[in-house]
């Protein structure tokens, strides 16, 4: 198997820094370095630097490549102009969700979509499938290296200059040309960094140089929990919608796009069940598919290192989903008592 | 801190990655600096309840990191006396000092032969070497 896995243009370095390398999406990836909770800290009161070289970068060019993705993904993309970025669903028929995504507008008739890595070769097949004339798919996602640099202090380690979130820019950092989306995946403010591949490790050690943390997917994965961010797989899949997902927001259901009607319906007839976000009432660490009681299922669940207690998300029924409800979640066995709460589980003291 | 990699002498080892020190009819269980490293940051220790009964081989408790849970394998049998009531606030006293601020059990042995069969610290570090 070990044969088969892809390696990120960083791969020397994460093990040169001691990283703990696990298999992820088709990659050897770094799921930590010195430890998931110290990087988790270092995003939330400094900044961490995360290779995401692994996502997939599909292009979407042409004088129909607008209207063409207007009708695939769930977002209004005509709301975007050139320098705009935008979260976004590609949606199947029964409005599930193929892969939750950013869609970037280079110029005109030029989108750029990032992807999940493990949804690369299922939305450029879905998109290839469907294109019209003068609209072209094509998968760069080799010809990139992907950084982000995310936290309270990203932007003064890096020299670069504040701008508003879900923007991006062509720039330069310490000689590397770069793509500087203002996005992330921690709920911190940020930036990810596109550069050609071959530049990614000079980028890479630019960024470590100036003072900023190396973080795994280990930290990853806690920081986008603690702030409600689903993740491709476990919260949301094809078989789950966005309406019960609560990604109603990112649905211009006054658009068409596939699916459309059964999110339209979903959304008035109510959905059968939603996606909360919860946190222990007791010591316990709630893990991707432990029962709800009640009927439900956890689709994530870690320990936050902020807070120091079991956080995650779930699908349980409406009734059960308001703030402050109690649930009881079968912890191996061992009901543990946990409360519904507001999106985000975690925000920064003001 | 994190501890440095290290298997004492004194002790008995468990090839599940638990350790015993052994003290007259009592002893006091933990898990080595392998399982902690190998688990990283500890955030919850399922501990057992005073007076219930371990059995060497099995499953008494839990410990987990945030990535992963592990069940902790007792070395020996016995009856619970006490449970290290700090690991139980501050897990992450396994990964700082696994061998002494950082116990987890401390039991009356029901077969004190059983700690004949445990590993010394030579065959527990060849053993890991060979993982």
């Amino acid at each position: 198997m070990e044969a088969t896995l892809k390696r990120t243009p960083l791969f020397e370095r994460h093990v040169a820094l001691g990283a703990r390398m696990v298999p992820f999406a088709g990659y050897e990836m770094p799921v930590q370095y010195e430890g998931v909770i110290p990087e988790h800290k270092a995003v939330r009161t400094d900044a961490g630097a995360f290779d995401v070289s692994h996502m997939g970068e599909i292009h979407v060019d042409g004088p129909s490549a607008q209207g063409f993705l207007q009708a695939m993904l769930s977002n209004d993309v005509d709301r975007l102009a050139d320098g705009d970025a935008q979260y976004t669903l590609l949606t199947n028929e029964t409005g599930g969700i193929v892969d939750d995504l950013i869609a970037y507008r280079l110029g005109h008739g030029q989108f750029y979509l990032v992807v999940n890595a493990s949804n690369r070769d299922a939305v450029n097949g879905w998109l290839k499938d469907r294109e019209p004339h003068g609209s072209e798919v094509r998968d760069a996602s080799d010809e990139y290296g992907l950084v982000a640099v995310q936290g309270p202090r990203a932007l003064e380690r890096l020299g670069l200059p504040d701008a508003p979130s879900f923007t991006h820019e062509m720039g330069e950092l310490d000689g590397i040309e770069v793509m500087i989306a203002r996005t992330g995946y921690t709920g911190e403010k940020g930036v990810e960094l596109c550069c050609a591949e071959d530049e990614t490790g000079a980028l890479w050690d630019a960024i470590l140089a100036r003072g900023v943390t190396p973080c795994g997917l280990g930290a990853r994965d806690t920081l986008r929990l603690e702030v409600c961010y689903p993740l491709h797989g476990n919260d949301i899949t094809p078989e789950t919608d966005a309406i019960s997902a609560g990604l109603g927001w990112a649905c211009a259901l006054e658009t068409e796009f596939t699916g459309v009607d059964a999110l339209r319906r979903i959304k008035a007839e109510g959905p059968t069940r939603k996606l909360v976000p919860f946190v222990m009432e007791e010591r316990s660490v709630p893990r991707q598919g432990m029962p709800i009681e009640g009927g439900g299922e956890v689709t994530s669940g870690t320990h936050s290192p902020m807070l120091d207690i079991g956080i995650g998300m779930g699908y349980v029924p409406p009734s059960s989903a308001a703030p402050d409800t109690e649930l009881v979640i079968d912890v191996r066995g061992k009901p543990r008592r946990a409360r519904v709460v507001k999106k985000p589980i975690y925000r920064k003291e003001t | 801190m994190p501890a440095a990699e290290s298997y004492p002498d004194d002790l008995r080892y468990h090839p599940e990655h638990d350790w015993a020190r052994v003290a007259g009819e009592e002893a006091t269980l933990g898990v080595t600096w392998f399982a902690q490293d190998s688990l990283g940051e500890l955030v919850h220790y399922e501990a057992p309840n005073v007076g219930s009964t371990v059995t060497k081989d099995s499953s008494y408790g839990e410990v987990e990191s945030v990535k992963a849970v592990s069940d902790i394998i007792a070395p020996l049998s016995g009856e619970v006396l006490e449970v290290n009531a700090r690991v139980v606030e501050e897990p992450e006293t396994v990964n700082d000092d696994p061998y002494g601020e950082g116990w987890l059990i401390r039991i009356r042995m029901s077969d004190p032969a059983e700690v004949d069969a445990l590993l010394d610290a030579d065959a527990y570090r060849a053993h890991i070497a060979e993982q």
